[in-house]
């Protein structure tokens, strides 16, 4: 099964890591890639930038679109970046999220729509 | 008479249901099949007259139902994710007509990725076979809610990709723990049905307690399921003493004990000896010591309290739990006086806040030690917390004592 791992973390604490703290980090994203690059269960991933550069599009429904500055909700936790995993169950998956760097990670899985 | 039907349902539900699951690599399809099988068994068995054998009668309708349920909902079904299944655990465990899956069925219940009410549920309904309305009366909500409850939960097994199977060994403690934690739950909230009869909470005790007995059945040897075996039977065996004839909570110091059920007790103390043969002390295992150490008191005087109060601090050091801290104020009271009790209790009102234990406690040992303001104003404050009309009336009555 295909699943989304996104992460969701403090985005003032990324803001404010010092150059040494950014490196460990992204070695830390390197480490978990390559692990399961060494299972081959990559299927795709991104960091995505701060939710100060989000801007949310929402449709009012009656064909006008209203557009906000800022991310759909405001939390404390902001999603920061996704893994797409190929594992082999739920129980894989958690592993696999688990071993990622971030304060939260959900998982989710991706709906299969299979050739017809 | 029980319809032979009915006595099959029970004897073999759990059996069937997880069979079928595994080879279907579906909760519904497995729950549907075999409802058709037992629907079958009622409507051709004739009372007292049941096949030679039930339950590989009831596979064998329910595999054929299954079968023409695929067959004719074929497009619709197709769409249906499947249960993962590994093909090398499908092996048949254990022996019989019906080789035994349950404990991966067990352990697909009771996930951790699933909310807690919806494990107990899970649980009592494919395990024990308890019906949906059944359960729905256990736990005081209406047959929908708990239908909901159920289907919610199957659908995120499916959907999810909860694995179907018993957990590598290296996750299998683990595992195990929530599925004792599961267990414990239901006899826990049966022992909490304070508002439903005396009768509901007997029965939830009683489905826990045949629960573990299926996972001790499954994974024998193992200490932790001996523990919790040995804590419920032990609280069990109180069951006819705990309410008094209007329904009211006796305390343990004024329960009649020869009222207490002997074989429980007997059971529990054996169960309890083989979970402590080794290294390692779980939570479960410290509270069944302290239940068989009030078990085995004759009378409240002859009761161990410095046993107890040891093996309270050992439990609250474990857990940090409040409540397991309040407990041991209390036994701490007992083996050492009120005054180290209530010294005890300090530091609580943040963590209880809200928990009419607390100044129920404080008014107790200041009653004993003579401080009547205070523990007429301690009744007071535990009143107004109280859940129920029966505690309620029980401090209040304490409080008259005091006056």
């Amino acid at each position: 099964m295909k699943y989304a791992l996104l992460i969701y973390d403090n985005e003032k604490n990324w803001a404010l890591a010092d150059d040494a703290a950014r490196t460990e980090a992204y070695a830390q994203h390197g480490r978990f890639t390559a692990m399961l690059e060494e299972r081959g269960a990559v299927r795709g991933g991104e960091e995505l930038a701060p939710t100060d550069a989000a801007t949310t599009v929402r449709d009012d429904g009656g064909g006008e679109f209203i557009l906000t500055d800022g991310p759909y909700a405001e939390t404390s936790e902001q999603l920061g970046g996704f893994y797409l995993v190929e594992a082999a169950d739920l129980d894989e998956a958690i592993e696999y999220a688990k071993a990622l760097p971030g304060a939260v990670v959900e998982v989710r899985p991706v709906v299969d729509h299979p050739a017809q | 008479m029980t319809h032979p039907a009915e006595q099959a349902y029970r004897a073999h539900y759990g059996r069937l249901l997880a069979l079928l699951a595994g080879e279907h690599r579906s909760l519904d399809v497995a729950e549907e099949a075999l409802a058709d099988a037992y629907a079958k068994a009622v409507a051709t068995w004739r009372p007292g007259h049941a096949p030679d054998n039930p339950a590989a009668w009831l596979l064998t309708v329910a595999r054929r139902a299954a079968t023409d349920r695929w067959r004719r909902q074929a497009t619709a079904m197709r769409k249906l994710p499947l249960l993962i299944t590994d093909d090398d655990t499908t092996a048949p465990s254990g022996t019989g007509p019906v080789p035994d899956e349950r404990l991966r069925l067990i352990f697909t219940c009771c996930h951790p990725a699933l909310a807690p009410a919806a494990r107990v549920a899970l649980t009592l309904r494919y395990i024990t076979g308890l019906r949906t309305r059944e359960i729905a009366r256990l736990f005081l909500v209406t047959e929908a809610t708990m239908a909901a409850r159920l289907t919610r939960a199957k659908k995120k097994i499916a959907t999810a990709g909860v694995p179907y199977r018993v957990p590598a060994a290296a996750d299998l403690h683990e595992r195990l723990d929530t599925v004792l934690h599961v267990v414990y739950l239901v006899f826990t909230e049966g022992y909490k049905a304070t508002e439903g009869a005396a009768l509901t909470r007997d029965e939830l005790a009683d489905e826990a307690i045949r629960l573990a007995a299926v996972v001790a059945e499954l994974m024998p040897g193992e200490r932790d399921v001996s523990a919790l075996r040995a804590l419920m039977l032990l609280q069990h065996a109180r069951r006819d003493a705990r309410t008094d004839t209007d329904g009211d909570l006796v305390r343990l110091s004024e329960q009649d004990r020869s009222a207490w059920h002997r074989h429980d007790i007997d059971e529990g103390l054996r169960l309890l000896a083989h979970a402590r043969r080794g290294t390692g002390e779980s939570r479960f295992l410290i509270e069944a010591q302290i239940a068989a150490a009030h078990a085995t008191a004759a009378t409240p005087d002859d009761t161990d309290w410095d046993r107890i109060s040891a093996l309270y601090a050992r439990l609250e050091q474990r857990t940090g739990s409040p409540v397991v801290r309040l407990n041991r104020a209390v036994a701490v009271a007992e083996a050492q006086g009120p005054a180290a009790g209530l010294a005890l209790l300090e530091g609580l009102d943040t963590a209880l806040a809200g928990h009419h234990m607390l100044p129920a406690a404080r008014a107790e040992l200041h009653t004993r030690l003579g401080q009547r303001a205070q523990a007429h104003a301690a009744y007071t404050a535990a009143i107004a917390l109280a859940g129920t009309d029966t505690e309620r009336r029980w401090l209040a009555s304490r409080r008259e004592a005091v006056s």
